[in-house]
């Protein structure tokens, strides 16, 4: 669905992390959210109340639809993380945990 | 329906349409009466969207066990309400009674609160309810994650909470579904009493116009203050503002309402119970917020993982002694006034007995001291 601009995918490096423990890749300077999505996953959450899929839409901080868990944290903004080597990002299904 | 009464469109005009007029225009309309709820605007000072929705019992009512034994009834009653809205509307509003607790952050204060809690008790005329004063290790077992600080505290089991904005929106779906006249942008400028009814004129900024009814409640939270002296009748109210901060929707793990911090069925947390004399300034200090937070924190430590989503500040309504008043006009029969605090705790009440006396016709002798007149006489030895 999508796909990077050549010129970004010539001009920066390769970072491994794992999205719910699979292995993936992404290029530096790639928020969470962008990295998601070039990999394929579309939908990173349910939502708490009605449990309806949610993916990343505003790409900029303002609609809070691209929440995941970030090494352990729940419901951080993947659009406003970097993605950094062996970083550890997991879906969410409903409510974060209080604990993590 | 019935036939409106002399004197009046409609045998009883409610005035405002908060969570106290909605509940009693839901109860009379439910008791045969044609109705009107005369409501402000989106802009009105309405404490029913800004509360902390504790249906609570313990440590209410000491200087007047009547009020004790009246929130008691409430809770008695609420989850039959409950019931009804559902069967009614089809909508939750989420009563829940797990019981709740007061944790204390001092031996002092626990010290203070076990003594509060005998006091209470040992009132004459006082309707008692179980209730226990933990010391840490017990309340531990019952709510695991507390704090170094939390020496223990008080439960009651007939303790509990909603969702008090369901709870407003159920309400008003249900008087629309009993065929209440909702009249929204409808403030009362001026009441007259006049050939056994009442006259209310409409501010001219909103609707305008008139309405009459054989009955008024006045139901109007803070306005019934300038509202009550009209009709013959008194309800000193001041606001007193309240801060509440609420997370994110978080994995249910606060089984039990506390007054500082509860979980809603929805998965926030809400963390309140500040008090302030600020007028009607419902601006939000972030100094309070940081207080309210800081003490949750101490009570609740992992509560400093959650991320705040909302805060805002509300507005109680007082009277000086913090009981409700309900009372009936002496010298305009068919005027009552209803105000308290507790317009969630009370709503069972308000819909369930306070309404069907007020469609009978009048409140009785048990409502004597909820009168305003305890107020304006000097209390006899």
């Amino acid at each position: 669905m999508f796909r990077r601009l050549p010129e970004i995918e010539t001009a920066t490096q390769a970072v491994s992390f794992t999205i719910d423990g699979r292995p993936a890749s992404a290029r530096a300077g790639d928020s969470v959210a962008a990295a998601l999505l070039a990999n394929g996953v579309t939908a990173c959450r349910t939502t708490p109340v009605s449990g309806a899929a949610r993916g990343p839409y505003c790409m900029m901080g303002v609609c809070f639809d691209c929440l995941v868990t970030i090494d352990g944290t729940g419901n951080r903004q993947g659009c406003q993380v970097r993605v950094a080597p062996g970083m550890a990002v997991e879906t969410q299904n409903g409510k974060r945990e209080v604990e993590r | 329906m019935t036939q409106p009464s002399r004197g009046g469109e409609y045998d009883v005009a409610v005035i405002g349409g908060g969570l106290v007029g909605s509940a009693l225009a839901w109860g009379l309309a439910r008791a045969g009466q044609t109705v009107a709820m005369l409501d402000e605007g989106d802009i009105a000072v309405r404490p029913s969207r800004g509360n902390f929705a504790l249906v609570w019992v313990q440590g209410k009512g000491l200087g007047m066990p009547e009020y004790a034994g009246w929130t008691k009834k409430s809770s008695d009653d609420w989850s039959g309400f409950a019931d009804l809205l559902r069967e009614q509307t089809g909508l939750d509003v989420a009563y829940r009674r797990p019981g709740g607790f007061m944790p204390m952050l001092s031996e002092e204060d626990l010290q203070a609160r076990a003594n509060t809690m005998m006091r209470l008790h040992n009132q004459p005329d006082m309707i008692r309810y179980p209730y226990e004063v933990m010391d840490r290790e017990t309340l531990r077992k019952e709510l695991p994650f507390i704090g170094p600080d939390v020496v223990g505290g008080t439960y009651c089991p007939l303790d509990g909470h909603c969702n008090s904005l369901r709870l407003l929106r159920t309400l008003h779906k249900g008087i629309g579904l009993l065929g209440v006249d909702y009249r929204p942008n409808h403030r009362v400028e001026r009441i007259e009493h006049r050939d056994g009814g009442f006259r209310m004129s409409i501010a001219d900024g909103g609707a305008g116009g008139e309405v009459r009814a054989g009955k008024i409640v006045l139901a109007a939270g803070h306005d019934s203050a300038r509202l009550a002296p009209m009709v013959g009748l008194s309800a000193p109210v001041r606001p007193q503002r309240g801060h509440v901060i609420v997370t994110e929707k978080t994995a249910p793990f606060l089984h039990h309402p506390t007054v500082y911090v509860r979980q809603t069925d929805e998965g926030g947390v809400m963390i309140g119970d500040s008090f302030e004399e600020a007028g009607f300034d419902t601006t939000l200090q972030p100094g309070i917020s940081s207080a309210i937070a800081e003490r949750a924190i101490r009570f609740f430590p992992l509560l400093g993982k959650l991320n705040v989503v909302r805060s805002w500040a509300a507005l109680r309504v007082l009277t000086p002694d913090g009981f409700p008043i309900y009372e009936e006009s002496k010298t305009a029969p068919g005027a009552f006034v209803a105000t308290c605090h507790s317009g969630v705790t009370l709503a069972a009440n308000h819909a369930l007995t306070l309404a069907p006396l007020i469609a009978a016709g009048g409140l009785g002798d048990g409502f004597t001291p909820f009168s305003a007149r305890r107020f304006h006489v000097p209390q006899a030895a």
